[in-house]
């Protein structure tokens, strides 16, 4: 074939195979806006015909709050910490459910835009991306309950409860928490296109792993033998570090936070690449 | 400098048939094994031709080697039989799939139609699914604001943009959809038949915008249709795909031409082999019945048509007879006539033929059927064969309208016609 306007500037090539590390942020940026919508999309449609609305949004976390109150500080009586149960209890359930939103939904990404994605191109980053900032909306409802118990308990009860420097950390813990779900859920999305063995894995999967993080659990309780396990899980730094930033709960370990924002840095950018790498043929086999 | 905007060169997409499981994955381990010592993915090789009809291995080559360039403001029609590889080809150009040799240049964003609505979601309302469906097709939120007036009025639903829509009729939700798409403003717009959709006039109305965005706004449009008369008044250029390959490029009216040579809808059936495995019953077994045009290479119009049924009668000293029923793409029976063969109750066994003749300028261009009816003294059914063959009559421009016009029949009419002037 002979190559004759070789110089002209074609603004896009379309090819078999891409780099590994082609990425298009451009292209993403150029589809901003289509993140915002996605984002209300999922939330507006979450609550329609309901009277509450977004309300709802809450129901969860408190529900589930009285449960572990129940089962883990009534019946197993295990020790928070010294803070109030209920504020333990609901900052690691807001957090988790935050986390392990982002992580599922965005492992279904290919499966359950399968429709979508086989009529239409738009970079398919764009939906993980929308589930974590859809997720993040969710999670800032959730913490608006979060912080009035937590009001009451600084103000207006007797308890050890107190905000530290930690606290300032909190938009860096948000985004590491969201950062470290997707890139979890892309390495899985990617994983699941063709073979869809682990997909099982993932679901049951996130429930152990909330007992391998000292969600009902404070870091401290761990034997000191088994305590590397629950410190590898790079989630297990974030939620320690929020509780002692918000509870005055806990310590604030400098290793340990620095492992996990590395981690988390190299879980999202390895989920990132193989995400790109399968996104172009994963049509014909998902 | 040219102005061509989409070129492709030597594009091929390979496909597995079967399902994906455990058997894949040894596939897939050797295909890894190779590429990691720098050979050729292995089953390449042995991809075979797109033809659905022969069986054979795991691998097809669904489209190969495609080249072609289209320039700018170019309506490019894409025409081909079912299978001819016509939606991979979209689906690469729009970037759904990756193709696996080759590679395509553009210039200016390309947008695609495989399907209108895409994207929508029930619960949200007319107005928000404009948005959303806009985002997905790549325009920006200030465009689609620039546009939404446009687009509602073009839909014809502004009663109801503040209305959910899982409320919405079919065709308001159709006629949604295909206005957001329309609206689109990128360089390159791939649409594939989605024109089928809606009423006459609607149709109408998509058709007049995909002319004006290549004729007034200079836009390249490739068009993936069924329909030649829209192919031959949308479009300027076409190619035809068989196979999976390329087997014409050209004018559009060169174009159809070529494919409605090519392309036989089953107009013809002969039967090779065992007489007794031919179709029908024990009494009658048909050997062969063909439709094809009195003169000329394709049954047109103006073309008329001969048709000749031979078969096997195993029935001896009866009143035979054999009824020629055509319906039309719509059910409706256009004809019904039929002709006794023997009369006297002598009917053989043996082979008979029969044969008549539908004289030009007679039916309207569509897709017709033939069923077959064998009696027994015009009132028992010996044998029938329903819709035993199916063939089209192309349609043909009447001055300057080269859609399909309304009716069962297109005549030659002789009209007369006087003038008085008025007093």
């Amino acid at each position: 074939m002979k190559d004759t306007n070789h110089n002209e500037d074609w603004s896009l090539v379309i090819k078999p195979k891409t780099g590994l590390f082609e990425i298009n942020f451009k292209e993403i940026w150029q589809y901003r806006d289509l993140v915002m919508l996605l984002v209300k999309r999922d939330f507006v449609s979450f609550y329609k015909q309901t009277i509450l609305g977004p309300i709802w949004f809450l129901v969860q976390p408190l529900l589930t709050t009285m449960m572990f109150l129940l089962v883990f500080g009534r019946i197993a009586q295990l020790p928070t910490d010294g803070v109030p149960a209920i504020l333990f209890y609901l900052a690691g359930v807001t957090c988790w459910g935050y986390f392990s939103e982002a992580l599922t939904k965005t492992s279904e990404t290919f499966t359950a835009n399968a429709n979508i994605f086989g009529k239409v191109y738009f970079p398919r980053l764009i939906i993980p991306l929308s589930i974590v900032v859809s997720a993040m909306m969710r999670l800032g409802v959730q913490l608006i309950l979060f912080f009035a118990v937590l009001g009451y308990y600084v103000f207006f009860s007797d308890s050890n409860t107190h905000l530290t420097w930690a606290a300032a950390l909190f938009p860096v813990l948000i985004i590491m928490m969201g950062l470290l779900g997707l890139g979890l859920g892309l390495i899985f999305s990617a994983l699941t296109t063709k073979y869809r063995d682990l997909r099982f894995l993932l679901t049951f999967g996130v429930q152990l792993l909330m007992y391998a993080t000292p969600i009902v659990y404070p870091l401290s309780l761990a034997p000191e033998k088994y305590r590397w396990l629950i410190v590898a899980n790079p989630f297990t730094a974030i939620i320690e570090t929020f509780r002692f930033g918000f509870l005055g709960a806990g310590a604030f370990n400098s290793a340990y936070f620095t492992y996990s924002v590395v981690a988390t840095i190299i879980i999202l950018f390895t989920g990132v690449l193989i995400f790109n790498k399968v996104e172009k043929n994963f049509m014909d086999t998902v | 400098m040219s102005n061509t905007v989409i070129e492709l060169n030597n594009i091929s997409k390979l496909y597995r048939l079967g399902e994906v499981g455990t058997g894949t994955l040894s596939h897939d381990l050797n295909r890894l094994w190779h590429r990691l010592r720098g050979q050729e993915d292995p089953y390449a090789k042995v991809g075979e031709e797109n033809n659905r009809e022969s069986k054979g291995g795991e691998y097809v080559w669904a489209i190969q080697d495609i080249s072609f360039k289209v320039n700018q403001g170019d309506v490019l029609g894409v025409i081909g039989k079912n299978g001819a590889g016509k939606s991979t080809l979209l689906k690469i150009l729009s970037r759904v799939t990756a193709p696996t040799k080759g590679s395509i240049k553009a210039k200016g964003r390309i947008a695609s139609l495989l399907e209108v609505g895409t994207g929508f979601h029930p619960e949200l309302t007319g107005r928000e699914n404009i948005f959303l469906n806009g985002a997905i097709l790549g325009m920006t939120k200030t465009e689609i604001r620039r546009k939404f007036d446009e687009i509602v009025s073009f839909s014809g639903v502004e009663r109801y943009i503040d209305t959910p829509v899982k409320r919405y009729s079919s065709g308001m939700y159709v006629r949604l959809a295909f206005a957001v798409a329309a609206h689109l403003e990128s360089e390159i717009l791939i649409v594939d038949e989605v024109l089928a959709v809606g009423d006459a006039e609607f149709q109408k109305k998509c058709l007049g915008r995909m002319k004006d965005v290549s004729a007034k706004e200079g836009r390249t449009v490739l068009f993936v249709s069924h329909n030649m008369a829209a192919v031959r008044q949308l479009c300027t250029s076409a190619v035809v795909m068989k196979n999976g390959r390329l087997v014409f490029e050209g004018t559009q009216t060169d174009g159809v031409n070529f494919y409605q040579m090519s392309h036989n809808t089953n107009s013809e059936y002969i039967h090779e082999g065992d007489i007794e495995n031919a179709p029908g019953n024990k009494h009658i077994r048909i050997k062969r019945f063909d439709v094809k045009p009195v003169n000329g290479e394709v049954i047109s119009i103006s073309s008329g048509f001969d048709f000749e049924l031979e078969f096997l009668n195993n029935k001896e000293d009866i009143s035979l007879d054999v009824t020629f029923e055509l319906k039309n793409s719509d059910e409706i029976i256009v004809f019904h006539n039929g002709t006794i063969l023997s009369p006297n109750k002598d009917s053989k066994r043996g082979y008979y033929k029969v044969s008549s003749r539908i004289p030009a300028h007679t039916l309207n261009a569509g897709v017709y059927k033939f069923t077959l009816i064998f009696g027994e003294s015009q009132r028992y059914e010996v044998c029938a064969l329903e819709d035993f063959v199916q063939f089209e009559i192309m349609n043909e421009a009447s001055g300057s309208n080269s859609s399909v016009l309304p009716g069962m029949l297109h005549l030659n009419m002789p009209f007369s016609t006087t003038f008085n002037k008025v007093n």
